[in-house]
């Protein structure tokens, strides 16, 4: 289960005509698919789209009760797949994903679909994981529109928008026959906001009416001379028919169009920064009503000349504000108006940045750029703060201040189970000297920050092993190092890695990270989780799998925290003159969730009167030295360091927040690593027993005896 | 100044946290008390892979005019630079980027930062001392808001039994920068339901101390209590000048309890060979000396683990309840180099010989210091402290001391800042195992710069370097790198 629970949103999902809906805009959107009367879903999790998945997830329910069929799909690919039901059949579909990544992943099923055409509406929703709190390469989703000819909608970032744009987008895809992509940016996704619902509607056309009545046409195939047919009808039939659709529907909007001789050209997506930016010129007020024309495109692909044409004539100048490159939009508009012979002129990438975030601070610079240059009557005598230029010199107690931060990236969370896998890299790493490490997508990839510093590249989700594929000379004294998570492997691991390892015959040695969930993208089951799923058929064996495709040199380890052995078992796969692939499979339970899990029942067994022991670890400071070796080869957030209470020691020593969860991680390295005799184990029990009492008793009074002789040399009052 | 008329401008809150540490809670709240007084509120965060323990930024607008129908303010997704009024920090890190990303300013912004400090990966695995300085980001928070109220609401919410975002939630409530009551904000917890009444207490305590009310009580040093010495020891110590005595009280006290009056004696009588009227010099090497003089070795380490004020300082840290039962463990890996050790020369060669120590050590320990035999074992250990004397660590130790000892004393009519120098190179030499091998092993190469060093102008400077040097990786690699520039 994921790690967070959607029971209470799900109930929103429930919400008929008239009631107000509050929430997050990825829960608006599920809510607007059930409104569209959408027939399937599917999709692959991953920020910013997981919730989406997750609160279908928790709504079981509300889905049979609408007839509506949901996957969990084994990628991003599958899940493009999955819409080909709506190429012979009037079904709406939709799938989501993160993106760019995993449309990558689902471009060839991306581009068949697109080619195909569809008869139901096709929705792709994307995550668009652009700028800060990104975790993915900065490129745009809008290339992959462009190059099959998906259209791209891009609303405004409020939630009656963004429903407006789910529903318009079935219709505008079936409109078409094209399949239409919904791109929303992080923080739209994650946006708190409100809408007044409709009622859920059932599909009129079910799944079963389409099993029941399989139909075939061959000119929807992409197999010439259908695909040649296909393209034809892309230009010819398709794009018109969207660009009315969107004329006729009024997709795009215009906010005081003939206000002034320039104007501002956006994607919906920026229209809330546009906003800002000229309230705080004094050109907006607070509700967005501007004195500077503005056309917003919520769909930015295609583009609709004649709107464009119509807003741009007899304007001097516009401000084409378009996030990412290359500037797809703003070079199109170039065309366009060099087409129809206008002289507006356009700026752009000009006086906005090229590449990075669309920032508040960005868009408030570039915008007072442009008005510099096109209306500097417009702008207003004394400029607000943050739109002045930078360069200004700081306080000296500011400058000293900014010296002291430190980046602060994200790490492996206490207790996590994947963080001795890499300790364990480390140990052997001294022994052995520094093999290279081919690094996957998911929590692992941590490894490649301080304190482990471990790993040379990374190719992408479930590519680890493929990504060492060249380094594989048969002549070489030493074997490299892949990682690859349980989620990485299900998703195309197993083929592209390890199958691929198997048939080009390779010595190295692939660790799998099984945490029972895919963490990293919110703890959703998968084939090989260990608990029941209702929904799903899980704990599926990656051993098992491994071994079917050929592999005959496995390792499994089921308690990663066990250094020493995972070490062992390391060295003995870098090491042993067994040829052919290596795998170590290396599992214990996502501490993140487990800690979910564990931790609300041991509360309730406590108050319950039952005997609970709780373990966390501890150091005494009498006996670190401070030279913080442990935290070296752990990192871990509860082991951190504090004053030194001793007069006599300047450097701060370790210490083990109460925030530990007693994984055991640190007694291990410090018997693994042979570091330091101050780290203990403490365990709390709750509720004893009469013979936890009794024993208590009889050791504190022998204990006792030998202590307050020790007090006696000490000199301490017994 | 502005000068057009006053038009209603959203309220801006920006709340920088770590992932996990309740930002989310922080935010809702605000939401659903915004909501609930008919306010327009808008959130949004990039909580991402930032969510494993990285730093995250929570934005609240909330718009001061009710909901007009039909009529919705256009609200930001991201903060403004020059445009945030209230900024929350849930640690002072944090409240230090909070500043570096420009949302705070002088003219607007309140910033509520707690003081505590989340150590960065940098600053906590620094082989010395690697921490910022937490005085100059408070300095730095207050020149860039215009109003700071900085406390340690992470303690707060600790002692209340609670969580920062509680706590942080009160310092909000206490700036009088949002248009509700403080019942509006109690209400909010209160519909939030998880934790209820602690919540409560921590956003109480808060509030008290974002509005001054409550003055943290400054944390007394404890006083280190004089030893009991023979009276010539005692009044030898009384001669000692002031700058140095209370450190020599210290190491005094530490001596005496690592070994007996004869050893406090010697330690004594090896200080009373410095200058003292070069003061800090002497206050360093009385520091320094009687680390070194304990030099942590099994016996030691027993001697502290099985004490009744270490039982109750654990009990202490592990927040024991009076019902509970505690047990510990220590984690314990002696090499065989450390049990000979602590034996007479004659045993312990004979035991490295065998292989009995090699098979005894082979793998960690777990001990329990809670159960009798465990207790008995490192009392047993505890106890070669009588003949530690006769040791071979004991021959080692003092004969290194002695010669660092002579180094300083050597330089130090000539070259005091080179003998002060000298004297903390002793900062290397610490730990156990292959730690404390390799903090010998980079002792010895730095020192073994010395006959080059003295007589050249900058001789201490350049040794504090070689010492930073050692400190910066543990490979050794700076070291080496910066003995190779050093070689003529």
């Amino acid at each position: 289960m994921a790690e967070r629970s959607f029971k209470k949103e799900a109930e929103k999902l429930r919400l008929g005509a008239g009631a107000e809906f509050h929430g997050e805009g990825i829960l608006a959107v599920t809510k607007a698919l059930l409104q569209s009367g959408v027939a399937y879903v599917a999709g692959y999790q991953g920020a910013p789209i997981s919730h989406l998945m997750d609160v279908l997830t928790d709504s079981a329910e509300v889905l049979k009760d609408l007839g509506v069929h949901f996957e969990h799909s084994a990628s991003e690919a599958t899940a493009a797949a999955t819409l080909a039901a709506s190429v012979n059949y009037p079904l709406r579909g939709a799938v989501t994903f993160k993106s760019t990544v995993g449309t990558n992943v689902a471009s060839d099923a991306l581009a068949n679909l697109a080619s195909s055409g569809v008869q139901g509406g096709a929705l792709i929703i994307v995550g668009e994981d652009y700028g800060e709190g990104s975790s993915i390469m900065q490129e745009r989703s809008h290339a992959f529109a462009m190059k099959s000819q998906i259209w791209l909608m891009d609303p405004r970032p409020n939630l009656p928008s963004i429903v407006k744009a789910v529903e318009t987008g079935f219709e505008l895809s079936e409109a078409s026959q094209t399949p239409v992509m919904l791109e929303l940016r992080i923080r739209a996704c994650h946006v708190h906001g409100r809408f007044i619902a409709s009622d859920n509607v059932r599909p009129d056309f079910t799944l079963k009416q389409a099993m029941e009545n399989p139909v075939r046409d061959t000119n929807r195939i992409v197999l010439p001379p259908a695909s040649y047919l296909h393209e034809k009808e892309k230009i010819e039939k398709r794009w018109p028919a969207a660009v009315k659709f969107i004329q006729e529907r009024g997709l795009n909007e215009f906010f005081a169009e003939d206000a002034a001789d320039i104007g501002i050209i956006l994607q919906g997506g920026m229209y809330n920064t546009v906003a800002r930016a000229l309230e705080l010129l004094g050109l907006a007020d607070a509700y967005g009503e501007s004195r500077v024309p503005l056309y917003v495109l919520n769909v930015t692909y295609p583009l609709v000349d004649a709107e464009l044409r119509r807003f741009c004539a007899g304007k001097r100048a516009v401000l084409m504000v378009e996030e990412g490159q290359p500037d797809f939009l703003e070079q199109a508009l170039h065309a366009i108006l060099r087409r129809a012979d206008l002289q507006t002129k356009v700026h752009g990438k000009d006086v906005l940045p090229m590449a990075g975030e669309y920032t508040g601070d960005a868009v408030l610079r570039g915008l007072r750029r442009f008005l510099d240059q096109a209306a500097p009557l417009l702008l207003p005598a004394v400029l607000p703060s943050g739109a002045a230029e930078p360069g200004q010199p700081k306080a000296p107690a500011v400058a000293a201040a900014e010296a002291q931060v430190h980046p602060r990236p994200p790490s492996f969370c206490t207790g996590c189970p994947e963080r001795p896998i890499f300790t364990a890299m480390k140990l052997v790493e001294r022994e052995l000297g520094p093999h290279h490490v081919s690094c996957d997508i998911g929590c692992h990839l941590f490894s490649i920050l301080p304190p482990f510093n471990i790993g040379a590249s990374t190719m992408g989700y479930g590519l680890g092993w493929a990504g060492a594929a060249a380094l594989n000379a048969k002549d070489s004294a030493k074997r490299t190092i892949s990682v690859m998570g349980d989620g990485g492997f299900w998703h195309n691991g197993l083929a592209s890695g390890v199958g691929n390892a198997v048939f080009n015959q390779t010595d190295n040695v692939l660790v799998i990270v099984d945490n029972n969930y895919t963490a990293a993208t919110g703890g959703q089951d998968l084939m090989s989780s260990k608990a029941e799923n209702p929904l799903r058929k899980t704990q599926n064996s990656i051993e098992n799998a491994v071994r079917g495709v050929g592999v005959n040199w496995i390792k499994s380890i089921t308690h990663t925290y066990s250094v020493g052995q995972m070490r062992d078992v390391l060295k003995e796969a870098l090491t042993t003159p067994v040829k052919g692939p290596k795998v170590v499979i290396a599992q214990s339970e996502c501490m993140l969730n487990k800690q979910r899990r564990v931790k609300p029942m041991m509360r309730q067994a406590v108050k319950d009167g039952k005997r609970v022991v709780r373990e966390r670890f501890g150091v005494d400071h009498d006996t670190c030295t401070g030279d913080h070796s442990c935290i070296r080869l752990s990192g871990c957030p509860s082991l951190s360091v504090k004053d030194n209470p001793d007069p006599l020691r300047k450097d701060p020593v370790a210490t083990v927040l109460d925030s530990c969860v007693g994984c055991g991680l640190c007694g291990e390295v410090s018997h693994a690593a042979v570091l330091c005799p101050s780290f203990y184990r403490a365990e709390i029990i709750s509720n004893p027993t009469w013979v936890d009492r009794l024993a208590a008793g009889l050791r504190r009074w022998v204990i006792g005896f030998f202590q307050n002789r020790i007090d006696r040399r000490l000199g301490v009052s017994a | 100044m502005d000068t057009s008329p006053p038009a209603p401008k959203a309220i801006s809150i920006a709340i920088l946290a770590m992932g996990g540490e309740g930002g989310g809670v922080l935010a809702d709240w605000l939401i659903d008390m915004a909501e609930r007084a008919g306010r327009h509120v808008q959130a949004t965060s990039v909580p991402g892979v930032a969510q494993r323990t990285g730093a995250t930024i929570y934005y609240v607008e909330i718009f001061p005019g009710g909901a007009d129908a039909g009529r919705a303010p256009v609200l930001a997704l991201m903060p403004m630079p020059g445009d945030v009024d209230i900024v929350i920090a849930s640690e002072l890190m944090e409240a230090g980027r909070a500043v570096q990303r420009g949302l705070v300013t002088p003219s607007r912004t309140t910033l509520i930062a707690s003081t505590n400090r989340v150590y960065s990966m940098t600053e906590r695995t620094a082989m010395a001392d690697g921490r910022v300085d937490s005085e100059k980001l408070i300095e730095g928070a207050r020149t860039a808001a215009r109003t700071l109220l900085a406390a340690d609401y992470a303690k707060i919410a600790e002692e209340s039994g609670s969580v920062i975002s509680a706590a942080l939630f009160g310092a909000l409530a206490a700036s009088g920068r949002l248009p509700f009551p403080r019942s509006a904000f109690e209400d909010a917890i209160r519909r939030g339901g998880l934790g209820v009444e602690a919540s409560l207490r921590a956003f109480s305590h808060a509030h008290e101390a974002a509005s001054g009310i409550t003055a943290g009580a400054a944390p007394g040093e404890p006083a280190t209590t004089f030893p009991r010495l023979p009276a010539e020891q005692r009044e030898a110590i009384e001669r000692m000048p002031d700058v140095a005595r209370e450190t020599i009280v210290a190491g005094c006290a530490r001596l005496l309890d690592y070994q007996d009056t004869a050893y406090t004696k010697l330690y004594l009588r090896r200080l009373a060979t410095f200058d003292p009227s070069n003061e800090p010099l002497l206050a360093e090497v009385a520091r320094c000396l009687a680390l070194w003089m304990a030099y942590e070795d099994i016996a030691r380490v027993a001697d502290l683990k099985i004490r009744r004020s270490r039982f109750a300082r654990v009990a202490e840290e592990v927040r024991l309840g009076e019902d509970q039962v505690l047990r510990i463990r220590e984690f314990l890996h002696p090499r065989p180099q450390e049990i000979a050790d602590a034996l007479p020369a004659g045993i312990s060669g004979w035991l490295l010989r065998s292989s009995l120590l090699r098979r005894l050590t082979a793998k960690g320990r777990i001990v329990e210091t809670t159960s009798v035999s465990g207790f008995l074992l490192l009392y047993l250990a505890a106890s070669l402290r009588k003949i530690r004397r006769r040791s071979l660590r004991y021959a080692v130790e003092q004969a290194r001391i002695e010669a660092w000892l002579a180094e300083i004393t050597a330089a130090a009519p000539k070259q005091p800042a080179l003998a002060m120098a000298i004297a903390e190179c002793q900062q290397l030499v610490k730990g156990y195992g292959d730690t404390h091998a390799r903090g010998i092993a980079n002792f010895e190469t730095v020192m073994s710069a010395l006959p080059r060093l003295k007589g050249t102008i900058d001789a201490a400077e350049r040794l504090s370097k070689l010492r930073q040097a050692a400190l910066a990786d543990d490979s050794g690699g700076k070291l080496n790198t910066a003995m190779a520039e050093l070689a003529p």
